[in-house]
């Protein structure tokens, strides 16, 4: 195969600079030692992060997030589960339909989804609660976890389990010891990818959130839209190393190639 | 088969489904039903929200020039987002595939990562890097001698549409990549042999066959930079409204939730309508690479 000339290498170095650069600000900035924005010019301090200890809404956005990632993400599986092994198993009428129905989240414009749900729960009188909080964010991470499920249940190989019927095993016992083992990594991907899309959604949690529910990414941009200070850029370096972390996770388990790839799919 | 697992069977799916459907059915589908809905209540400043259907919300946006030139202008962002993408995007996924393994493998996670940083992190890049007149942006172009005076970034199109780009850039070298990965690499080798040139076996092989990554890319770009909340709120500001920010605003600021409820449903309307249409468009178009 040809190589890249020179220009295509000038074109993909400024090209990956421009990727790279405003993530790079944000980590640069929040290592700044003035009082002010400003590149850490004389020297790296971690004043700032110090700094997000006097701010307890910024420690309670943070936590409100793990904890509304991780309950809404494993809340998705419980549902995905089962219905990834049906779309999978079975060619039943009105397959194509559920499995189109079980995506829409992808398709449907967060904001809409923001004001459908602030409008539901409000009616219901669970506005601004957690566990409204909780039920939106199964809706918009459930794509990602039946994607994921599926994946794994489709490339699964049934012999093993034909195997353990014929031994006996049935129910619960074969999804529990044979089928579920088989599947874990794709199930343990799609949480983590699951948990990522809930940790940062801003645009349908920000109709949602009140004092004392708000997530990491509202609080964020709430302060945002007041003033920008090295604060929140040492903040938003924190979300960044979660992430990467979550990242990694994700490339052990599963591949990061793949799960980039099913990304790629959204609004199709 | 015996009866019995015959029946097992039938039931099987609907019994493993039947979680998500009442899931969905309850807490997606009844919302977004009573959204639409909401958009035909009216709205008094004193009275609040009144269950009557009307069409007052509806005439207000069709008639006020304000909502055509907000609309307008979130279309216009989103189409110019969706060509900086594809122009660049198409590009820089082809050198990426002409790459050996492991150089491949590494760009292609730096491209592709930021897909999962936090929009916010990512769009407090670019203000840091937009920052007014004395920005890094505007004082690396004008060292470089390619500007004479600052251009403004922040609180302007340009601005959002340049973050936005950033921000939707690896769903399109994503599309592309997927394209490029069903493409037989010895039609570029026997073009060449033929004694076409670089340019030519771009425009005549490479092109036609990107094509379907390059609008599915399209797609997806145009329809989530339409609906973006976080870039241009941050960027463009509070006087910048596009049909999200605006929407945002009715709902948690004016409280005129009908109002914002019509705007929602029109922009989910009108999205819808263009991602089936043009899917349908590549579909037979493309018929043949599809298959």
């Amino acid at each position: 195969m040809s190589r890249n000339g020179p220009l295509a290498l000038i074109f993909h170095t400024i090209f990956v600079i421009v990727m790279v650069a405003p993530i790079l600000v944000v980590c640069l900035v929040a290592f700044t030692p003035e009082g002010y924005l400003s590149l850490p010019t004389n020297g790296f301090s971690l004043r700032w992060f110090r700094t997000i200890a006097n701010y307890p809404e910024f420690i309670h956005a943070f936590w409100v997030s793990l904890g509304l990632g991780a309950l809404s993400s494993l809340v998705a599986l419980l549902f995905a589960v089962p219905a990834a092994l049906a779309i999978s198993r079975y060619r039943f009428r009105g397959r194509d339909v559920l499995a189109a129905l079980f995506l829409s989240p992808l398709m449907i414009p967060h904001v809409v989804l923001g004001i459908a749900f602030l409008r539901f729960f409000t009616s219901a009188g669970l506005g601004g609660s957690f566990a409204a909080l909780i039920v939106a964010h199964v809706i918009i991470v459930f794509p990602f976890a039946l994607r994921l499920t599926l994946a794994a249940a489709t490339g699964m190989d049934r012999t093993v389990e034909m195997a353990a019927v014929s031994l006996g095993a049935g129910g619960w016992t074969l999804f529990r010891r044979v089928t579920l083992p088989l599947i874990l990594p794709g199930v343990i991907s799609g949480w983590a990818l699951a948990f990522i899309q809930s940790f940062d959604d801003l645009t349908m949690t920000v109709f949602l959130a009140a004092p004392g529910t708000e997530t990491l990414p509202v609080r964020m941009f709430l302060y945002i839209q007041d003033n920008i200070d090295p604060l929140v850029t040492s903040v938003s370096a924190c979300v960044i190393a979660i992430t990467m972390a979550a990242l990694i996770l994700l490339d052990r388990f599963y591949g990061l190639d793949r799960v980039l790839a099913g990304k790629g799919d959204t609004g199709r | 088969m015996s009866m019995a697992a015959e029946e097992r069977s039938l039931r099987a799916p609907w019994v493993l489904t039947a979680p998500a459907l009442m899931l969905f059915v309850g807490v997606l589908l009844i919302p977004l039903a009573m959204t639409v809905m909401l958009s035909f209540h009216d709205w008094g400043q004193y009275k609040g929200i009144e269950p009557v259907f009307i069409f007052k919300n509806w005439h207000e946006i069709a008639t006020d020039p304000y909502y055509a030139e907000m609309f307008w202008r979130t279309f216009r962002i989103a189409i110019l987002t969706t060509l900086l993408t594809a122009l660049l995007g198409a590009p820089e996924a082809y050198i990426l595939n002409r790459m050996s393994g492991r150089w491949k493998s590494f760009f292609l996670l730096v491209i592709l990562g930021p897909l999962l940083i936090s929009v916010v992190a990512r769009t407090l890049g670019w203000a840091l890097l937009f920052g007014g007149n004395n920005g890094l942006v505007n004082k690396l172009l004008m060292s470089l001698g390619l500007i004479g005076s600052p251009i403004p970034f922040m609180f302007t199109e340009t601005g959002v549409v340049i973050a936005l780009a950033h921000v939707m850039m690896p769903f399109m070298v994503l599309s592309v990549w997927a394209a490029l990965q069903r493409l037989d690499p010895q039609i570029e080798n026997a073009a060449m042999s033929l004694g076409a040139g670089p340019a030519t076996i771009i425009r005549r092989i490479i092109m036609p066959q990107i094509m379907p990554g390059v609008l599915s890319g399209a797609i997806i770009v145009f329809s989530l930079s339409a609906s973006a909340f976080a870039t241009p709120a941050i960027i463009g500001g509070r006087r910048l409204k596009v049909a999200a920010t605006l929407a945002y605003d009715e709902f948690l600021n004016t409280l005129n939730w009908p109002l914002g409820a019509a705007v929602a449903t029109l922009l989910l309307a009108a999205l819808v309508l263009i991602v089936v249409g043009s899917n349908a468009l590549i579909e037979r178009r493309y018929a043949e690479v599809f298959r």
